[in-house]
């Protein structure tokens, strides 16, 4: 390891472990569906005052009511970015209140309560994102995104999570 | 000032103090706790908890007001504690201090009550762009509400504020240089008695935020020839809730009531109100009594330890971690001017604050992580955030390689998953 010559007697604790986990660290160093949507009818930002974390939700929804395509934008901590793209992931071919169901359920995910009305390809999809729970203060890192994206389904202009 | 090894002050036992501090033997993760966010807060020693215990055990009633016992013992304890923090920071004058519940309070009270009638539209506010947000947002009001324009002042990519940037932005319409003594991000300390210097030479007043440097330098508000002068008193090891403004005696004088009540006026007939001399003027309703006389033992306990070898220790400390922290990769230190006080903010490239401080905190190391209420800050630096490290009086070389050992931690999780 080139950054450091000490690094050998280092071990790691397991719900940090957890945390990081490399999908995670995948997520948040190769965000999915990054970038700013040109077409979108739909968007919404995200802003954590205490860190100044940002997030801008894009959504393309048609007539009926379903995503059409979706993507983020911003800067933040590896849990918000992982948390974003994850989230952009499952939202494509969703409806409106699909969305806010699996919204939902994630929000239950990381504060650690019952998950039972995530289906379970959704639960296995955001699992990843369990470990936050052993982690309080970065409930909000996790949630932002997810906030911002029911704010823009609503078609306000911005959202907090404080 | 070349800071002096610790290991070669053969009186300065950190260790030793560190048992005065309770808090200390928590145990965080199974692991010590490492207390670097001292900026943010600092620990109390037991001299501090042990006076708070014994006037409220003894001598606690309210002040100023019953001619009984504890009245007046409660209202001697308070003015002995208003004393205290004169001799602190060296005023001339008892009815200088004036209690406040923190540093934040202390500079709206000027803002509102001293600065605030002699704001024309166009007049201007001196202040630097590492300024706390308690020291912007109290004059972002005057700028909203009566026109107030704030001139910014910059400093170097090194966090160092030229007093002279400070000269070149006074003009005939700067009613106040708003300057902190101590930036609570970069550690910078600012040349506080030349600004003053170059100030009133044009006839404009000082007003400084000493709630970082108040703990880590030497004040002296005469030598210092400073108008008004901020501190609190969580930062001095002493309570939450107690702060004090040092307002020269003319200003106060001069100055408008802050809060209207209790014990600040002289009399109140249905028609008319006189107002009370400073400090009392300035101090409504029941104030923080347990808090000053905690306080006052907070400003014993330091000057028993002794400021200048507690500042050379501290020194030392941020030396050692600053040179640790250069040695790893990746990593880039936000402050690094020749006068500093123990304060070192530090980004880990590709790791954001927030993250850096979850695992450092899984180390049992505590640093803040975020944007320490100094966003304009954050903005020079093109930066989100930073994680701060801070010393006191109880760290030790071994809990700086305590935050090495983390940071290093940290670069492993992100750079092997």
């Amino acid at each position: 390891m080139p950054w450091c010559r000490r690094a050998g007697y280092l071990t790691m604790d397991d719900s940090l472990r957890e945390l990081y986990q490399e999908v995670i660290l995948d997520h948040s160093r190769h965000p999915r569906h990054f970038g700013a949507l040109a077409a979108h009818t739909n968007m919404a930002e995200g802003h954590n005052p205490l860190c100044g974390d940002r997030v801008k939700i894009f959504m393309q929804i048609d007539s009926a009511g379903r995503i059409q395509d979706v993507s983020f934008d911003g800067r933040g901590c590896a849990i918000s970015v992982a948390s974003a793209s994850l989230m952009t992931q499952l939202l494509k071919g969703r409806t409106v209140a699909e969305a806010e169901r699996l919204m939902g359920g994630f929000l239950a995910l990381v504060k650690g309560e019952d998950t039972t009305d995530l289906e379970p390809s959704d639960r296995e999809h955001l699992q990843v994102m369990a470990g936050v729970s052993a982690f309080p203060m970065r409930v909000k890192c996790a949630t932002l995104a997810w906030h911002a994206m029911k704010a823009a389904l609503e078609h306000k202009g911005g959202a907090k999570t404080e | 000032m070349i800071p002096q090894p610790v290991s070669k002050d053969p009186v300065y036992d950190a260790a030793a103090l560190r048992r005065d501090f309770p808090i200390l033997a928590t145990r965080v993760n199974g692991k010590p706790l490492v207390y670097l966010d001292n900026a943010a807060s600092a620990q109390k020693p037991a001299p501090v908890i042990d006076a708070v215990e014994k006037f409220v055990t003894r001598e606690y009633a309210n002040v100023h007001r019953g001619v009984h016992f504890l009245s007046s013992a409660a209202t001697e304890a308070y003015e002995s504690a208003r004393d205290r923090v004169r001799r602190f920071l060296n005023a001339a004058h008892h009815d200088e201090i004036v209690f406040t519940r923190g540093g934040t309070e202390a500079i709206n009270m000027v803002a509102s009550s001293w600065l605030a009638p002699r704001i024309q539209p166009g007049d201007e506010i001196v202040l630097s762009v590492m300024e706390h947000h308690s020291n912007i947002v109290p004059w972002h009001f005057l700028r909203e509400r009566q026109g107030a324009v704030l001139k910014w002042v910059d400093v170097s990519g090194y966090g160092e504020l030229d007093p002279g940037d400070i000269a070149r932005a006074l003009s005939p319409r700067t009613k106040l240089v708003a300057i902190t003594h101590m930036s609570n991000v970069l550690g910078t300390e600012t040349n506080l008695r030349e600004i003053v210097r170059l100030a009133h030479s044009k006839g404009v007043a000082v007003l400084a935020d000493g709630c970082q440097a108040a703990v880590h330098a030497q004040v002296d508000v005469q030598e210092l020839d400073v108008d008004f002068y901020a501190i609190t008193g969580h930062k001095l090891y002493g309570p939450t809730g107690i702060g004090a403004l040092y307002g020269k005696r003319d200003h106060l004088k001069a100055m408008r009531p802050w809060l209207g009540g209790g014990e600040m006026i002289r009399e109140v007939t249905q028609e008319s109100i006189t107002y009370a001399d400073p400090p009392m003027r300035f101090e409504a309703g029941t104030p923080p009594i347990i808090q000053a006389v905690g306080l006052a033992a907070a400003l014993d306990y330091i000057d028993t330890v002794g400021r200048e070898r507690i500042s050379l220790h501290e020194h030392a400390l941020t030396a050692a971690a600053t040179r640790k922290l250069k040695e790893l990769n990746g990593i880039r230190i936000i402050g690094e001017a020749p006068a500093k006080g123990p304060i070192i903010s530090f980004e880990a490239t590709g790791i954001h604050p927030h993250d850096l401080a979850t695992i450092l905190d899984s180390e049992g190391v505590a640093v803040r992580g975020g944007h320490h209420c100094a966003q304009p800050l954050m903005r020079r630096f093109d930066v989100m955030g930073t994680a701060r490290a801070s010393f006191a009086l109880y760290n030790t070389a071994e809990e700086v390689d305590a935050l090495i050992h983390a940071v290093v931690q940290a670069r492993r999780v992100f750079d092997n998953g």
